[in-house]
């Protein structure tokens, strides 16, 4: 009987839509921004699955490639923000967004 | 069978997703990344994106957690931070209650539309055609004809945050050294 049972793609956006809201919780709750910075990273895999999960339902291979250039962006920023992190990490040693108020009007 | 691969993918995926949240010590976070992104790999798998599937692996639990481990362990970090005692007040349950409500208007709205997905695209080939190169081969031919402009702007980007990390991450020397003709 539950062999029976295919996976439709309604399932893998509930499950590309409950990834992102837990990466959201993580970048709102967590303070060390390596940790947001992964947080960041499950809510853009949560939507390269969405991508993939509406390819695959509507036959689209634009789907696919959005999800290849995604990859490439989220390469980039992370090397940039890490870039940043150890920069910030050079002049204090405590890391906590919050006290990277410097910046602050 | 593909109940299954989806069970222990989705298990996978949202275990992994769990602890990059909850794990206090950022080693086990990254560590818990992979495993997220290793189901979705195996998602990609099932749904026959193959190429994206690879590529998946190898640029994000090949370089990017590397990444992330490298610089945790170059910073010296990866010790447990205490959760408890974070300074977010009435932050954090509203997160949690801002970030259920937002899964919930995304549920609703996939459930409320999965009768709207029935529009049919170009077609993909996939590799039960016996092209067991079809998938790569359909990307290709998006990328280098559709998208080879975006393609082109992405290696601009690349290069940007090559030289921007480097000179964001370079040591500074003292101000005499940065006038000088040795930088």
């Amino acid at each position: 009987m539950l062999a029976t049972i295919v996976p439709t793609s309604t399932w893998y956006l509930i499950l590309g839509a409950v990834l992102f809201g837990i990466g959201m919780v993580g970048v709102l709750v967590r303070r060390n921004p390596l940790i947001m910075f992964m947080s960041i990273e499950l809510m853009l895999n949560a939507v390269n699955l969405t991508f993939v999960a509406l390819s695959t339902q509507l036959t689209d291979i634009n789907g696919q490639t959005a999800v290849f250039f995604v990859l490439v962006v989220a390469a980039a920023e992370v090397v940039v923000g890490l870039g940043i992190i150890v920069a910030i990490m050079r002049r204090r040693s405590d890391i906590s967004v919050d006290d990277l108020s410097a910046l602050k009007g | 069978m593909e109940l299954f691969v989806f069970i222990c993918a989705a298990a996978m995926v949202l275990a992994g997703a769990l602890g990059v949240v909850l794990r206090s010590n950022p080693v086990h976070a990254a560590l818990s990344l992979v495993l997220t992104l290793f189901g979705i790999a195996v998602m990609f798998v099932s749904q026959q994106a193959e190429f994206l599937a690879a590529v998946q692996v190898v640029v994000y639990a090949g370089a990017i957690v590397v990444l992330f481990l490298f610089v945790i362990m170059l910073l010296g970090v990866d010790r447990a931070e205490n959760l408890e005692t974070e300074s977010l007040g009435v932050q954090r349950p509203l997160a949690i209650i801002l970030s259920l409500g937002f899964v919930a208007l995304l549920v609703t709205t996939i459930v409320q539309g999965r009768d709207s997905l029935n529009m049919r695209g170009d077609g993909l080939i996939t590799a039960d055609s016996g092209d067991h190169d079809a998938n790569i081969r359909q990307i290709a031919r998006s990328i280098f004809s559709n998208y080879v402009v975006a393609f082109e702007v992405t290696s601009v980007l690349l290069i940007v945050a090559v030289v921007g990390t480097v000179v964001l991450a370079r040591k500074r020397k003292s101000e005499k050294d940065l006038t000088g003709v040795s930088a």
